[in-house]
């Protein structure tokens, strides 16, 4: 509640004069005309108020709905009011009292849906419209003055170039690590001599930091790539796609190998009895029993790799991997604060949206008690 | 076990050699320099760039301790019950943000240098410490419990004589985790102006002077495995005195 006052009183946007200079700050009450802000203050007062306040589940998540709606709606208003006087160059960006008021409300609204506890599918429903909502929001053009949509609008084509790179980094190298560290689960889960050799290598592994791994990898590919014949026309080369999609199946392997055997060894002694009992081959035991029982525990395991690979694959915009990640790092040499939130925050919406998926997912794959298989 | 501390005490003698004593190598990093190149990173010293590297972690890691073990103690007294269930979700949702990204998002609300990087340390530190720790304090066996009220132990005495050192073993795999990722998140810091070891890392890249890369990355990678090496040691060392 005290944090939510804080927010308030600091500046919800800032004004400056160009891209790179700091901005002042504004806050809400002078972002715009007393006939708009008041609306949006008194909705996030009250989105705020409900939130907070041990009511039902439902009430709280609709107050924190409302206030999430007031704040883009004031956003879109405060930034074409205060473009209007400022000049040619002049760039508006949300402030410190927006992130603080969005992180707060969706929060609450994270804490209202934890309460009502909804089902995956009805979690599924809602998710794809926040998702709408948003991609109406972001295309119906109300937010095209901040700065952030600006800088968008200037780099559409290089924007979706490393949107579709990144997602293919994350999900390409999740799909490699899947195809060789399930076998490896596997083969551990069988062999205890092998698991014990295996998983503390994998772990060390998983420790070295993500920028050594993506150097080390370099030199690794670059010599594979001069050495090998056809690896080069293959795009193996020491820069680019090739290491760092290298480097990210390495860190998955641990989490998808460990998992497996961890979901593998979970099947209750009493259902690999039954299945033997009913003449099952191991085959069989494999395919029926000890996978569908384990899928929970493994997905939870991909669902750390997705994560994981989403946020390093930020790093490989260091070493000319694409992703994301180039417009961190120009936004950071160039001090360019909205081209670094070009590229932030659609890995931190990814990898948010990625987390909701993959915990729907894991629910799904829980076998129901009753059992009706 | 024999081979493992040989091992071990050949890795110690590795880094210390590339750390204190960088020119010895020069021959093993030399083809990998551009033709007449820098072979060897000689911008700054690597002891100070590592002792800078490793303060940083070091400060993060310790506030973040201090922080999150005190939140876990208050959110798991009677008292602090109501903010459990919020402070889960802050917990889970907080850890689906990229360390990379936290780093990112603080460079505009805080400027460039060391400031913001032991920030975002921090704040990232915060969530597997506190996590475990509150795994931990609320897992504890119940019989064990009973039996610390029985003999008379009023309620500060059970949390630091009873709760805590039962705890320990599971805050300890919170703090490990945590220090993992600030190791790597720190080499990023270095793009934000911070001293570290991924100074090194990224000049190379910037030169296209793979030397500087690989030497860089096995500093780095050999600091990170070494801590984690011996927060594991400790870590068994302590369940194992605790099962006795």
């Amino acid at each position: 509640m005290v944090l939510g006052l804080g927010a308030f009183l600091a500046p919800f946007m800032t004004l400056a004069a160009n891209r790179i200079v700091a901005g002042e700050g504004v806050p809400i009450w002078q972002s715009a005309g007393p006939g708009v802000t008041l609306p949006g203050l008194a909705a996030l007062s009250a989105g705020l108020a409900l939130g907070v306040l041990q009511i039902r589940p439902v009430l709280r998540l609709l107050g924190a709905a409302l206030g999430l709606a007031a704040l883009p709606w004031l956003l879109s208003q405060g930034a074409a009011t205060l473009l209007a006087g400022a000049g040619q160059y002049a760039r508006v960006s949300p402030g410190a009292g927006f992130w603080s008021l969005l992180v707060i409300l969706a929060l609450l609204a994270a804490d209202a849906l934890n309460g009502l506890s909804p089902g995956p599918l009805a979690r599924a429903g809602l998710l794809a419209a926040v998702l709408a909502l948003l991609a109406l929001l972001l295309g119906s053009g109300a937010l095209s003055d901040l700065s952030v949509m600006q800088e968008y609008a200037s780099r559409q084509g290089a924007f979706r170039d490393a949107a579709l790179r990144h997602l293919g980094l994350a999900f390409g190298s999740l799909a490699a690590a899947a195809v060789i560290g399930l076998p490896l689960g596997l083969a551990c889960y069988r062999r205890a001599r092998l698991r014990a050799a295996l998983l503390p290598v994998l772990s060390f592994l998983q420790t070295i930091p993500s920028l050594a791994m993506f150097g080390i990898m370099i030199p690794l590919l670059g010599w594979v790539g001069d050495s090998v014949p056809g690896a080069r026309a293959m795009g193996i080369a020491g820069i680019g796609f090739a290491p760092a999609f290298l480097a990210l199946v390495l860190y998955s392997l641990l989490p998808v190998v460990a998992n497996t055997v961890a979901g593998l060894q979970s099947t209750p002694p009493a259902a690999q009895e039954a299945a033997r009992g009913m003449g099952m081959t191991e085959r069989q035991r494999l395919l029926r029993i000890d996978l569908p029982l384990g899928l929970p525990v493994i997905l939870a395991g991909m669902r750390i790799v997705l994560l994981q690979n989403i946020g390093l694959a930020v790093i490989a915009g260091l070493i000319g991997g694409g992703g994301f990640g180039t417009f961190v790092f120009q936004g950071l040499n160039q001090t360019a604060t909205d081209l670094i939130l070009l590229g932030a925050l659609p890995t931190v919406a990814l990898a948010l949206v990625a987390a909701i998926v993959m915990d729907i997912l894991v629910e799904l794959a829980r076998p129901i008690p009753e059992g009706r298989s | 076990m024999r081979w493992q501390n040989l091992l071990r005490g050949a890795l110690i003698a590795l880094l210390l050699a590339l750390v204190l004593r960088p020119v010895w190598f020069t021959p093993v990093f030399a083809p990998f320099a551009p033709e007449g190149g820098p072979v060897i990173y000689d911008r700054s010293s690597l002891l100070s760039l590592s002792l800078s590297h490793l303060g940083l972690v070091a400060l993060a890691s310790t506030a973040a301790t201090l922080v999150s073990v005190m939140l876990a103690i208050l959110v798991t007294r009677p008292a602090g019950a109501a903010f459990r269930p919020l402070s889960r979700t802050i917990t889970n949702m907080g850890q689906t943000f990229p360390p990379v990204a936290v780093l990112a998002l603080a460079v505009p609300s805080l400027g460039f240098g060391a400031g913001p990087t032991v920030v975002a340390l921090f704040l990232y530190g915060l969530l597997p410490i506190f996590e475990n720790a509150m795994t931990g304090l609320l897992t504890l066996p119940p019989a064990t419990m009973e039996a610390a009220r029985g003999i008379g132990l009023n309620r500060r005495q059970r949390l630091v004589r009873v709760e805590l050192p039962l705890a320990l073993p599971v805050i300890l795999t919170g703090i490990r985790l945590s220090v993992v990722i600030s190791l790597g998140t720190a080499t990023i810091g270095s793009t934000v102006a911070a001293r570290t070891l991924g100074e090194v890392i990224i000049s190379g890249l910037l030169t296209n002077n793979t030397a500087y890369v690989l030497q860089g990355g096995l500093i780095v990678g050999l600091f990170a495995v070494l801590i984690y090496d011996a927060m594991v040691q400790l870590e068994t060392r302590l369940s194992r005195r605790r099962a006795r």
